[in-house]
C-alpha cells in the first residue's frame, strides 16, 4: 500500500534495564511520551513495521561488517544481552519473510544491502519494541546501519537508504510504518556516559524536524565525534527516516536523562505525497 | 591488527555461551585462539576492566563482558576511570574519555 507511520525513538539500554535508577520526574513523562507513540504507531494500522536501527556488536562484527543489513526471516529472537541486564524478557518477534524479500529486492536497485536470515535483537530493537509493540505482534522488518565499527557508511548514504526504504514500502500492498531508532549526542559504556550535549541534540531535532536535507548531510563524523561522541554516529537512523518520510517532524519528547546515558527523545514525521 | 583480536575475544565471549563454558574451565587454552599482545593477554587474564578499556576496546563489547563478570554498572563505571588513571589516556578506537577523572556525570 505504502508508508503509513514514520516516527524516531530513543533505545538506549538504560531506558529498561537502570529504569529503577532514574529521577521518576524525568523518567515518567518519556515513558508516558512512548505510550502516546505507540498509540498513534497503533492508530496507522500498519501492517507492518520497519526498524531502522544501529546494532552493536550482536549479529555484525569487525570480520564481516556490512554498511546496511535487513532481516530475511519469518521470526527473530530477543534480547540477545541478559534479560536482567536488559529488564525485558526474552521473546521471539514476528518477521514476514516474504515482505522483507520485496522490499530487499526493491531497496536493492539503489543501495548495496547485506541480508540476515538470522537476527538476535539487541536492545536497539528490543527496547522500542518493548514499549511500541509490547505483545509483539506487529511483524518487523529489522534495518541496520553500522554505526559501531568504522569505516561506516556516510551520512549521505543512510539518506539514500531512506529513500529506497520508502519506494520499497510504496511497492508493497501492506500498510508500512518505519521508526528510526538511535541516539543523538551520548557517550555510552564509557566513564563519560551520562555526558549529554543538549544543545547539539536540539539543533539536531530542529534539523530533523524541518528535514533540512542540506543540513542533516552535512554532519562529518569528525565533527560528531568531537561534539556529540561515538554514540552521535547513531544520526544515520534518524536521518534514514527523514529521508524516508519526507514531510516535516514533531519532537514530541526531548529530555536529557543521564542515568539513560541520552536525550530521550520522540518524535514523529509526516509522510509527503 | 591486535586490538580487532581483542575485541573478538569479547564479542565471542559475550555471544557464545561455548566460548563463556572454556572462559571457566581454562582460560589459558582460550586465549591462545587469539593473537594477544602480553599487555592484552594479561588485562583479560585478570579481568583488568579499566586496562582493556585504555587499551581501545569498543564500549558496546566491553560493558557486556564486565556484566558477564559480574560487575555492576557502577563498578563497571569506576573500572574504566581507574583504568585511565592509572595507565592513561585510552590509546585507540573511539571510546576515549573525554570528562574529567573525578567527574560523576550520571551521578555514578
Amino acid at each position: 500500500m505504502s508508508l503509513v507511520f514514520a516516527a524516531i525513538c530513543s533505545h538506549a539500554p538504560g531506558i529498561t534495564g537502570r529504569a529503577q535508577m532514574a529521577d521518576p520526574a524525568l523518567r515518567d513523562p518519556f515513558y508516558a511520551a512512548y505510550r502516546r507513540l505507540r498509540e498513534q504507531l497503533v492508530r496507522a494500522r500498519p501492517d507492518a513495521l520497519i526498524v531502522v536501527a544501529a546494532e552493536h556488536f550482536s549479529n555484525f562484527f569487525m570480520n564481516n561488517m556490512p554498511g546496511f543489513a535487513m532481516g530475511l526471516a519469518s521470526r527473530y529472537q530477543g534480547p540477545i544481552e541478559e534479560p536482567a541486564w536488559l529488564g525485558i524478557a526474552r521473546t521471539q518477534i514476528p518477521g514476514n519473510a516474504g515482505l522483507s524479500l520485496k522490499l530487499i529486492r526493491e531497496v536493492m536497485q539503489t543501495v548495496d544491502v547485506a541480508f540476515a536470515q538470522e537476527w538476535r535483537f539487541d536492545h536497539g530493537i528490543m527496547v522500542p519494541l518493548s514499549f511500541l509493540t509490547p505483545d509483539y505482534d506487529l511483524p518487523v522488518i529489522p534495518v541496520n546501519i553500522n554505526c559501531q565499527g568504522p569505516p561506516l557508511v556516510p551520512v549521505h548514504r543512510a539518506w539514500a537508504l531512506g529513500e529506497a526504504l520508502r519506494r520499497a514500502a510504496d511497492m508493497v500492498p501492506q500498510r508500512i510504518a518505519v521508526i528510526g531508532t538511535g541516539g543523538i549526542s551520548h557517550w555510552p559504556a564509557t566513564p563519560d556516559s551520562g555526558k549529554i550535549n543538549q544543545g547539539w541534540d536540539r539543533e539536531f531535532l530542529d534539523r530533523w524536524a524541518r528535514n533540512d536535507r542540506q543540513a542533516l548531510l552535512s554532519y562529518t563524523d569528525e565533527a560528531t565525534y568531537r561534539d556529540a561522541g561515538q554514540g552521535g554516529f547513531e544520526i544515520r537512523t534518524l536521518i534514514s527516516v527523514a529521508a524516508a518520510a519526507g514531510g516535516r517532524g514533531e519532537v514530541q519528547h526531548y529530555a536529557a536523562i543521564p542515568i539513560f546515558a541520552v536525550g530521550c527523545t520522540i518524535g514523529v514525521m509526516d509522510i509527503a505525497a | 591488527m591486535s586490538l580487532y583480536q581483542l575485541q573478538k575475544f569479547l564479542f565471542d565471549i559475550n555471544r557464545d555461551s561455548g566460548v563463556q563454558q572454556q572462559y571457566r574451565s581454562g582460560l589459558d587454552g582460550l586465549l591462545d585462539r587469539y593473537e594477544l599482545s602480553v599487555e592484552e593477554r594479561a588485562a583479560v587474564a585478570s579481568g583488568d576492566i579499566g586496562l582493556i578499556y585504555v587499551l581501545g576496546a569498543n564500549g558496546q563489547l566491553l560493558m557486556h563482558y564486565a556484566a558477564f563478570l559480574g560487575m555492576p554498572w557502577a563498578d563497571y563505571i569506576r573500572a574504566l576511570r581507574d583504568g585511565v588513571a592509572k595507565h592513561g589516556q585510552v590509546r585507540a578506537g573511539v571510546y576515549t574519555m573525554s570528562t574529567a577523572i573525578d567527574d560523576k556525570v550520571a551521578g555514578i
